[in-house]
């Protein structure tokens, strides 16, 4: 491999030698293709008419005067799929056909990134595979539906607690099995080197995008940028061209599922210790003989132990901040924002506004706060309704 | 304490392959598993290949996964699978690998891991997801508790690669058999030959083949194409597996299995 894809003592490719020579030639790929100008102009056209860029950056004025100072939605919600997702599936999903690949797999939590990767798989006219836990199937059978729809053949994964890490276990064995005409379409910025590097790249549009349009609306960047933290792909998108701007707080907000003291939760860097999880080292929730821990979280996109290698150097450095919000904090967020925005926002998303209406009277008026809203929650009322019937 | 060297250099006199049984450790719990391990070896294992069981087996396909659950939930972890492995050295004096994932490792602490393990009566460890690109975060203490690595070749590794891979190698080649995870396989892949081949022609170090070797024609057929070693996982498990409300039972075939594998690398 060229690169050892290091954040700090974060990231690596800890994988069994049959992966070697694909994630080689996947970096290679990627370095030949990132800068090559028809692949960039072909993604950049997919991007603005097949999935909805640029998204807006919209002053949130009821929710800002909720809590007391200015809160901007950064509305990746609106994207087509419904979620950040598309950034990065259009980017490799591209990748893989220009590497000729013709099969895609995936996996997925909430079901978003396993869409997102149906859907280029049906653009593109590859076949797609998208593993998800059996538990994720069930708690997200609306998305599931979809993947169908878009032609993706569903495979549900029986293993651990049925959800994203197996899902991640069951997509790597398969890979290792048909490396040679199959694309294994990594959802978030973790796993082994060059994917956390890659999905950096592509979501990186959210920040660049964001910045531009503070300096446009307010002339101005934002004090904070808040997104929720799953594995970490819209949060390192949200944060990487805000990342040399020291005066912008960055905040990574991880599930707190019943609360981080009770250990049934998905906050990784919060609580957990260094470890070693599909490629890379991370923060990982871990028990006392060094087996990953079963994670809770009302939201499957982040009920995930390990979390993305930037985002733990990030924390060690002191350069972003994270922290947790639970399962009741956000359930109180979800409907906040719809009643008085209108907006139904992702559980995932939710964990980002919950941060930061718990900020409410604590912030001077002028300051200026961004929160990626990474996708929306049509997929998440069935669960809202379950634990907050309407009366 | 018997070495692989010993071993490898005793059979080669015999022309015979070695027969490497892989157990998890634990399964389906501390006891039942020792009685197994104990009968490999009374039934002709000559090395052992042994798995600590970890939550998340990326290399491993569902039968050894399931093993590795079962021992988890019996109580298995890093300390007690020490133990279990001296009171296999006071059944038998016989070369033990390991086989680890990584995390493992570092939870116990690398330096004290490597120790402990050599000072239990292990030979070597391999480390399912880590290759020689990062074998330098173990291969000091590894030297230093004076243990053999061992590191994997797949079908697809390059042959430059195969060079640098057996460089650090002091032990043996685990070589893969199939693109893949461990699983029980009906015919051996056609490419096996053809790689215990072309690594017999770069190195001296001794080659043992694994993944997918389920029947004793198998083992046969891996050692006839050179190989100094057969290394029988998932059908082993797979054992257990279906007998786990009569270990004695299990016991019983895994013996029976083990002397049949035996009788066909010692044919002529
Ligand atoms: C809307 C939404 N936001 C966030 C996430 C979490 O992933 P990540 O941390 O990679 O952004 C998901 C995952 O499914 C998601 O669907």
């Amino acid at each position: 491999m060229k690169h050892r894809g290091r954040y700090g003592d974060y990231g690596g490719y800890y994988v069994p030698e049959v992966l070697i020579p694909v994630l080689e030639e996947l970096e290679e790929a990627f370095d030949r293709f990132r800068g090559d100008p028809a692949f960039v102009a072909e993604l950049a056209d997919l991007s603005t008419h097949y999935a909805g860029r640029p998204t807006p950056l919209y002053h949130a004025r009821r929710f800002s005067e909720h809590v007391g100072f200015q809160v901007y939605l950064k509305r990746e919600d609106l994207l087509h799929g419904g979620a950040h997702k598309v950034n990065n599936t259009l980017g490799q999903g591209l990748l893989a056909k220009h590497m000729g690949k013709s099969k895609l797999i995936a996996e997925t939590g909430a079901g978003q990134h396993g869409l997102a990767t149906a859907m280029i798989g049906a653009l593109l006219g590859m076949e797609t595979k998208i593993f998800m836990g059996v538990t994720d199937v069930e708690r997200q059978s609306v998305n599931v539906h979809k993947m169908k729809l878009c032609g993706a053949e569903v495979i549900p994964v029986e293993g651990g607690t049925g959800t994203l890490k197996d899902a991640i276990n069951d997509a790597l064995r398969y890979w290792t099995s048909h490396v040679t005409d199959t694309f294994y379409l990594f959802g978030t910025a973790a796993g082994p080197h060059p994917y956390p590097t890659i999905v950096r790249h592509f979501q990186s549009c959210i920040s660049r995008e964001a910045r531009q349009q503070f300096l446009d609306q307010t002339g101005r960047l934002p004090d904070m940028v808040v997104a929720c933290v799953g594995g970490g792909s819209n949060a390192i998108g949200a944060f990487a061209h805000f990342i040399d701007d020291p005066d912008v707080k960055l905040i990574g907000v991880e599930a707190g599922g019943r609360g981080v003291a009770t250990g049934k939760h998905a906050a990784s860097i919060v609580a957990g210790t260094p470890g070693v999880l599909h490629g890379a080292r991370s923060y990982l929730l871990q028990d006392a003989e060094g087996q990953v821990m079963d994670t809770e979280s009302i939201s499957a996109g982040l009920d995930y132990p390990g979390v993305g290698p930037e985002h733990c150097h990030l924390s060690d450095i002191g350069r972003a901040r994270y922290v947790a919000a639970d399962d009741a904090e956000v359930l109180e967020t979800f409907g906040l924002l719809a009643r008085i925005e209108g907006i139904l926002p992702a559980l995932e998303s939710t964990h980002a506004l919950a941060y930061v209406a718990g900020l409410k009277g604590t912030l001077g008026p002028e300051t200026i706060v961004m929160v990626n809203l990474s996708g929306r929650g049509d997929k998440d009322v069935g669960i809202v309704e379950q634990h907050r019937p309407l009366e | 304490m018997k070495s692989y060297r010993d071993v490898f250099s005793e059979l080669s006199r015999q022309h015979r392959a070695a027969l490497i049984p892989f157990f998890v450790v634990g399964d389906p719990d501390f006891d039942t598993s020792l009685a197994l391990v104990k009968a490999a070896i009374d039934a002709g294992a000559d090395v052992l290949e042994l798995g600590i069981p970890f939550s998340d087996p990326i290399a491993d396909g569902p039968t050894i996964q399931k093993a590795d659950i079962r021992a988890v939930r019996s109580g298995m972890n890093v300390r007690r699978a020490m133990e279990f492995i001296r009171q296999v050295k006071q059944h038998r004096d016989i070369p033990i690998g390991l086989l680890m994932y990584y995390n493992l490792v570092c939870h116990y602490g690398k330096a004290e891991f490597f120790r402990d393990a050599r000072d239990a009566g292990v030979n070597s460890v391999l480390i399912a997801d880590m290759t020689i690109d990062d074998a330098d975060e173990v291969l000091g203490s590894i030297r230093a508790a004076g243990l053999d690595s061992v590191f994997m070749v797949t079908p697809n590794t390059s042959p430059e690669r195969m060079q640098q891979i057996a460089a650090r190698t002091t032990g043996f080649i685990y070589t893969v058999s199939v693109l893949g995870v461990t699983g029980s396989r009906d015919a051996l892949s056609d490419s096996v030959e053809d790689l215990v081949r072309r690594l017999k022609s770069l190195t001296n170090v001794p080659i043992c083949v694994g993944f997918g070797i389920s029947k004793p024609e198998h083992a046969r057929a891996v050692a006839d194409a050179g190989a100094d070693g057969a290394i029988i996982g998932s059908r082993i498990v797979g054992m257990i597996e279906a007998h786990l409300d009569d270990p004695g039972r299990a016991i019983a075939e895994v013996s029976a299995f083990i002397g049949q594998v035996k009788a066909a690398l010692s044919g002529a």
